[in-house]
């Protein structure tokens, strides 16, 4: 195998892949800074930002510019190194995660004399979920670092808080999807999707307890409120990036936001069929419309599903206040992972049964 | 040489250079940053033998966890740089001795292993695949998967119960 | 004690049955409590563009009155800055001159007239302590300023374009409490 023999459509279809998705990501993360505000301000009965723009909708960029015009400090007695380093870690898992996430069907791409069928999704490798659980569980070192670098005492505290938050809520999380992958028999994102289609029933009818205690992980591993502990205003100062100033901060809730909306997109793929389209048969209208056509409309429906959990996600926040500690722990440990376990034991049990026509 | 070579040999020299730093930097954390950086390395050194599985139940276990608590306890001690640890002679040349025989006992072990020309199977091997190793794992060998983990289980428990007491 | 609104609740604390203590049907019933405030109408004033009515007996900003010839109707008596509890009315009187008729209606007149709007309260006892309807509170109220200096307003400042010379302008100040009387 050597260098001349990569086959470089694949490459740069990958690339341009890539781009495409880490810049769609980074507006979807602008925009939700904004309708976050704007959900917290009609929750609250107010308006919300409404003077860039029409309706405010060049906030984001206003906000984006102000960020970046901040001056940059950087604490004398901190770690300048691991300083820099954490916030990078911070968007970097947030963004890599949108790898093996199957944004549509394939879309037909015919020019250039290039006749080929191109897969909206980056890599289809056969453990995709594990890949989430690997890069998510690697989400902890931005806080970690980033809270231990400042050299401030309220840093470190929301660190550790927040990564004995993170560690414990990934166990839950992991027990939950075991009963969803037993059903499956999968662990790719794609075939978990394309089964879905060809049933027509959604993983969340079999599994809404599953789902249950997956959404919760999922808000506890985004530190979004009621989980926001690592953050929490009132007790400590700002949390782990109090110490943060200019853009490093703003990759921070950047990468807060980008975190949001992969885990939105996982609950999409995952529970409620990904880019499947209810009550329209994908197969049939590839046939008659052509392959892109439904590959932009099933993106589109996808993209859908994932504002509406985006939604739930900010309604939630302006919901429900934060737990206390020992609370969170107690949810996580002692209610959560035991849910799971019975959760799976049940679908095992159920599985079972099935495979052997309902009789032993 | 071929991309896979190239991947290799720059996987094998992180990893060693990273192993080495563990040991080498002055600060904690950043030993623990280098081990975690090893960690990547050997898993994609997994990647290389198609071994998926393996590769991201290694990112999972000792990077995502095992090692955040490994910087739990760092960060908690507050162990600094400058603060210089007092060792004696003796325990250094212990040191240097126990890691000299950890050294002798693989290089006795690797050698007469029988390194037959299949043992790396790059990008086609399928050993490390999910599909092959659960049927190993469930197969032939049931009896000590299903034990170990009745022992992580009740690992787990027995923490919970202990973190309840109080 | 007897309650003053029949919303009061008594505080309940029965211990929590098994479907409370799940605590996932109180976060639903809240969730739709949020959802609905969602849909309610929002209570915010776009400021710049609208403005809420003032009340007729808002006391703003002090306006120096004239007369319908538009000559200063003070007089420089001191009731005002006698009146002001707040002590912010400082006035140097001085004595018409042949020829001043038009511009001053009394004798004397103030000369200097300072208010400072930092010390004053907008309580309205100078407007009520005036002999000769000159100064009364309008329905403006000091913009914010960065120096202090600014909020000294002198005699520029309070008082109101003349009714003869600029009518459009004289009618703006008074607003619409001079239509009332």
């Amino acid at each position: 195998m050597t260098l001349l023999t990569i086959d470089w459509v694949l490459l740069t279809e990958k690339l341009l892949l890539v781009v495409a998705i880490v810049m769609i990501s980074l507006v979807i993360a602008m925009y939700e800074t904004y309708a976050e505000r704007k959900v917290a301000a009609y929750i609250q009965d107010r308006i919300g930002p409404d003077r860039a723009g029409p309706f405010g909708i060049l906030q984001p960029m206003a906000d984006g510019l102000k960020l970046f015009m901040k001056e940059e400090i950087i604490p004398n007695t901190s770690n300048k190194l691991l300083f820099i380093l954490g916030p990078c870690l911070a968007m970097l898992t947030a963004m890599m995660t949108s790898a093996v996430i199957p944004w549509g069907s394939a879309l037909h791409f015919k020019m250039f004399g290039i006749d080929r069928m191109v897969t909206l999704q980056v890599a289809d490798i056969n453990i995709g979920i594990l890949y989430i659980f690997g890069v998510v569980s690697l989400g902890v070192y931005g806080i970690m670092i980033g809270g231990w670098a400042s050299n401030n005492k309220f840093s470190l505290l929301a660190a550790l808080r927040g990564a004995s938050q993170m560690i414990s809520y990934e166990l839950a999380m992991g027990l939950s999807l075991i009963a969803l992958l037993m059903l499956t028999g999968s662990l790719s994102m794609k075939t978990i999707v394309e089964q879905q289609m060809t049933q027509g029933v959604w993983n969340i009818v079999y599994q809404p307890l599953g789902f249950l205690i997956f959404i919760v992980c999922a808000f506890a591993e985004c530190n979004r409120t009621p989980f926001d502990l690592a953050e929490a205003e009132n007790e400590l100062n700002f949390g782990y990036h109090q110490e943060y100033s200019s853009m490093k901060l703003g990759f921070y809730l950047f990468a807060e936001y980008i975190n949001m909306f992969i885990s939105s997109a996982v609950m999409a793929t995952l529970f409620f069929g990904g880019y499947d389209i209810p009550f329209f048969d994908e197969a049939a209208h590839i046939a008659s419309w052509g392959a892109t056509p439904v590959a932009l409309l099933t993106g589109f429906v996808f993209l859908i599903k994932i504002a509406f959990f985006i939604f739930v996600f900010m309604w939630v926040r302006w919901t429900i206040p934060r737990f206390r500690y020992d609370q969170l722990m107690n949810l996580g440990w002692k209610n959560l992972i035991p849910l799971a376990l019975v959760n799976m034991v049940i679908t095992g049990a159920l599985v079972l049964l099935k495979q052997n026509h309902w009789h032993f | 040489m071929g991309i896979t070579q190239i991947l290799f040999w720059f996987l094998t020299a992180l990893a060693l250079g990273s192993a080495l730093m563990v040991v080498l930097s002055k600060n904690p954390v950043y030993s623990v940053l280098f081990l975690i950086v090893t960690f990547f390395a050997i898993s994609g050194h997994y990647v290389l033998l198609n071994a998926q599985f393996l590769a991201i139940v290694n990112i999972i276990v000792y990077a995502g966890a095992i090692m955040v608590l490994f910087l739990f306890v760092i960060m908690l001690m507050n162990l600094n740089a400058d603060m210089n640890l007092q060792k004696s002679k003796l325990l250094k040349f212990a040191g240097f001795i126990a890691g000299l025989c950890l050294f002798l006992v693989f290089v006795a072990a690797l050698k007469d292993a029988a390194i037959k020309k299949s043992l790396v199977q790059t990008n086609t091997g399928e050993i490390g695949l999910i599909k092959n190793l659960g049927n190993t794992l469930f197969k032939e060998y049931v009896v000590p998967f299903e034990l170990s983990s009745v022992l992580f289980l009740s690992a787990m428990v027995g923490a919970v119960v202990i973190g309840k007491k109080e | 004690m007897q309650a003053l609104t029949n919303r009061a609740k008594p505080v309940d604390r029965a211990p929590m049955t098994w479907v409370e203590k799940l605590y996932l049907w109180n976060i639903l019933k809240g969730m739709l409590i949020t959802l609905r405030h969602f849909f309610k109408r929002k209570a915010t004033v776009k400021y710049p563009e609208q403005k809420r009515p003032f009340s007729p007996v808002f006391r703003g900003l002090h306006i120096l009155n004239r007369d319908e010839q538009g000559r200063e109707r003070c007089t420089a008596c001191g009731l005002c800055a006698v009146a002001c509890p707040a002590e912010a009315i400082t006035m140097e009187a001085a004595e018409r001159k042949k020829g001043e008729e038009n511009l001053y209606r009394e004798e004397k007149y103030a000369a200097r007239y300072e208010i400072n709007m930092l010390r004053c309260i907008f309580c309205g006892l100078c407007e009520e302590a005036c002999p000769k309807d000159a100064i009364y509170l309008s329905e403006t109220f000091a913009p914010a300023n960065f120096q202090r200096q600014t909020f000294i307003y002198g005699k520029q400042d309070l008082l109101i374009p003349d009714p003869v010379k600029e009518p459009e302008l004289y009618a703006k100040a008074v607003g619409e409490r001079g239509k009332k009387n």
